[in-house]
């Protein structure tokens, strides 16, 4: 057996804490070694001849590289094997750059340890067996989880490109959070005008298929063949026999709170959230209704013309396989109310972003009316406070939230776009505006619409009659200030929705410490997760705007794509096996759904 | 406005650690959003607010820096160092500075000297500083 050993220099990256003439000299001596060099750049073309060289001038069987990390350019050597006619799972990689150069500033304690593992690798790579790799079909369907705009966008970019997706949305109605907002920054367009032609179309487009009011409960399988259970619950309405005519909704008796207006206004047990949603058909929240169980009511379907309310609707589960699955289960606002000094849920006047979104909106509570919840009266002074929640490792959240600087800088603006002689306050710590067209939108409500900025954080909101004192500073004066204000908006900071956390668990896809799904690299595939063929879009992987929203799903979509094109798949040769003689049946890997190992496992 | 010549030299850095030592905080985890100065019950009594006092430890002003009364004004109430985003205990800053400035000069105040009526005037705060300058 002849081995080959090649030592990167990673141009000083390794060099530097690592002798590398020396370990080159010492594995010269280690059994089997045939050739061992050393190369500036490995990875480089040069580098990969050099081994190709080798490779014919002395019939080496297996190769042994010390560089970076496998992950990095394990496929590159591969390949480099695969070229030249030998099995590429032959290759060993040392990883003496993440595991020793970068770790370490020691040289002598760098060599000493990039020596014992290259030695290691030697022995291992004598050890080392040809490895076939399998093929499998793919199943050329999609499934996207959670219709909010990245659902909506990923899911219409996988249908347009001719592969039948279904798209699985927990609530009544497609739409998310953006269905909620009024205007959008930094251009001011309608949030609803922009979105519900793309919801229409989901509806319309032949190889979508909507699972409203569902839930995926079970993922099995691997890449280009995922098993999913998806739970779909019972509207109580038959989606294609509604009218939307609303004859039931005058002798609905019930009265519950609008979700869709953040409570601000009623809603009956029988409705729609509002009139642009997807599937456009009324529904009965059953916790609401009278009629379901126990039966005293049916007023709803004595009045129904064209008899779609149905009590007796159960829920069913769909089984059905994809090749691909998109994660777009977005995120759930900060609980505010968890920052005690700042009054939201004591004060009525205190609102989230998401409230104000509803208040300012032509098809909200107060018909875009700015009036404050307490009294209806119109607001003559706002205050805004930035980063409610978010920059707040000690109690609350640690990471910035993005989103709203802009969000409360739009919403500063709109106010001023209505109550023209009012006053709009931002008090904000650091105003990020890193975006396309965000300064300038900034910039725009400084100058044109006035909005006042305070540099300070808020210590504390306080009733004061039918006012509110704000107790703040200006660090820019270096004075403490106080003022009063008639409504307060909190840009309140986003987290992980719970779908997201349940997804994340179901199926078993990593997340950060803060709960959002971790992509497979922060920079390089921000897209893919550590499964492959699961890819996540939108804000279930960290605070996104819209605009980053839909490139991030449309980046999925492609990505899913690229496997649904596929008639078959090659799967890594390098599986775990089960050693029949040793394993206990304690299931843990069935537990943790290793779906590889579980392909080989009786 | 006023005009400042800043120099972060050896000298500073030194004060800044000596802060860092005595305190056992880290003063550039503060990144200015002010909540302490906007609860402090003092404020207006300061002619530091408690945000720009960090400031000049961060900077490493060691005069400007002693010379600020905000220290003194603390009362050590903690509403800053509970309130504070990034975990900073801000009170022990201030009783890092107290400690600095009378480790510096021990004969500052002696306390057997005070007259009654001066006594009765001083912040307690100042008083326990003067206790403790010779512990921790
Ligand atoms: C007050 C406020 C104002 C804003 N203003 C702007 C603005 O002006 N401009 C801008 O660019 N951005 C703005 N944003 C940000 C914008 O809301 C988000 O970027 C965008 O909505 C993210 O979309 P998404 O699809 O990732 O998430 P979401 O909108 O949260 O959608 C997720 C969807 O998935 C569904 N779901 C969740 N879990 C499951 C599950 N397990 N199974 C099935 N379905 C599930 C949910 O029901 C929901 O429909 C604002 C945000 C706030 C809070
Ligand atoms: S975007 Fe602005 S308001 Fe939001 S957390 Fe970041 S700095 Fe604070
Ligand atoms: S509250 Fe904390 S972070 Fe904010 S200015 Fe004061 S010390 Fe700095």
């Amino acid at each position: 057996m002849k081995i080959g050993v090649y030592v990167c220099e990673c141009g000083s990256n390794i060099a530097s804490t690592v002798d590398v003439d020396k370990i080159v000299e010492e594995a010269k001596d280690l059994p089997n070694v045939a050739v061992s060099r050393v190369y500036k750049y490995m990875c480089s073309d040069p580098g990969q001849e050099l081994i190709k060289n080798d490779i014919d001038e002395y019939n080496l069987d297996k190769i042994v590289v010390a560089a970076c990390s496998p992950r990095m350019h394990e496929a590159t050597f591969r390949s480099v094997l695969e070229d030249k006619g030998l099995n590429p799972y032959v290759l060993e990689i040392v990883n003496i750059r993440e595991h020793v150069s970068w770790v370490n500033s020691d040289k002598d304690k760098g060599t000493e340890k990039s020596m014992a593992l290259l030695t290691g690798a030697v022995y291992r790579s004598a050890l080392m067996k040809p490895l076939e790799r399998k093929k499998v079909g793919v199943i050329h369907t999609a499934l996207v989880i959670g219709g909010g705009i990245a659902g909506i966008q990923a899911a219409l970019d996988i249908a347009s490109m001719g592969y039948k997706t279904t798209l699985v949305e927990k609530t009544s109605s497609i739409g998310g959070k953006m269905s909620q907002l009024d205007k959008t920054f930094p251009t001011l367009d309608c949030s609803q005008c922009i979105l519900s032609p793309k919801m229409v179309e989901v509806n319309r487009h032949p190889n979508i298929k909507l699972l409203s009011l569902s839930e995926v409960v079970a993922v099995d399988g691997y890449v280009g063949n995922f098993k999913v259970k998806i739970k779909r619950n019972p509207r109580y309405v038959i989606e294609d026999k509604c009218t939307l005519c609303g004859d039931c909704l005058p002798v609905c008796p019930v009265i519950a709170h609008d979700e869709y207006n953040q409570g601000f206004s009623p809603r009956k047990a029988i409705y729609i959230s509002y009139p642009q949603a997807i599937p456009a058909s009324f529904i009965i929240d059953p916790d609401d209704c009278l009629g379901i169980n126990p039966l005293i009511c049916t007023k709803c379907k004595e009045v129904c013309g064209p008899e779609a309310i149905d009590f007796d609707m159960q829920p069913e589960i769909i089984e059905k396989e994809f090749g691909a699955i998109v994660v777009a289960t977005g995120y759930a606002p900060y609980p505010i109310e968890n920052i005690g000094e700042y009054g939201y849920g004591t004060i009525h006047d205190v609102i989230s972003g998401l409230d104000y979104e509803r208040i300012v909106s032509a098809s909200g509570p107060t018909e875009g009316k700015i009036l404050r919840p307490s009294d209806g009266k119109i607001p003559e002074t706002v205050v805004f406070i930035h980063c409610a929640g978010s920059r707040d490792p000690s109690k609350h959240l640690p990471y910035c939230s993005k989103i709203c600087c802009m969000y409360s800088t739009k919403h500063a603006l709109q106010y001023k776009h209505v109550v023209h002689n009012g006053t709009a306050i931002n008090f904000y710590i650091d105003i990020r505006t890193a975006g396309k067209d965000y300064e300038e939108f900034y910039q725009r409500a400084a100058e044109e619409d006035k909005v006042i900025y305070i540099r300070g954080k808020v210590s504390e909101v306080l009733e004061d009659g039918d006012q509110i004192l704000i107790k703040g500073v200006d660090t820019l004066s270096g004075e403490t200030v106080e003022l009063h204000a008639d409504m307060v908006v909190l840009a309140t900071g986003i987290t992980p929705s719970e779908g997201t956390k349940e997804m994340a668990s179901l199926m078993n896809l990593a997340v950060d410490i803060n709960g959002f799904i971790r992509e497979a690299h922060p920079k390089l595939k921000p897209v893919d997760t550590a499964i492959a063929g699961i890819f996540i879009a939108g804000t279930a992987t960290g605070p996104k705007d819209i605009p980053d929203t839909v490139s991030q799903a449309s980046g999925a979509a492609s990505k899913a794509c690229g496997i649904l094109s596929q008639d078959e798949l090659e799967i890594e040769a390098t599986v775990a096996i089960v050693d029949d003689s040793l394993c206990l049946e304690v299931v843990a890997c069935v537990l943790k759904r290793a779906h590889i190992a579980l392909l080989r496992c009786k | 406005m006023s005009y400042g010549y800043i120099k972060i030299g050896s000298e500073e850095k030194a004060f800044i650690a000596k802060v860092e030592e005595i305190s056992g905080q880290n003063v550039y985890s503060c990144y200015q959003c002010g909540k302490c100065s906007a609860g402090c019950a003092f404020s207006y009594k300061m002619d530091k607010t408690v945000n720009q006092f960090i400031h000049l430890i961060q900077l490493g002003q060691k005069e400007r820096t002693l010379d600020a009364n905000t220290h003194w004004i603390c009362a050590s109430c903690f509403t800053c160092t509970v309130r504070c985003p990034r975990e900073i205990d801000v009170a022990a800053l201030m009783e890092a500075v107290r400690e600095i400035s009378l480790r510096e000069n021990p004969e500052k105040v002696r306390i057997a000297d005070l007259p009654k009526e001066s006594l009765e005037k001083l912040p307690n705060i100042a008083l326990v500083s003067n206790f403790r300058k010779k512990t921790g």
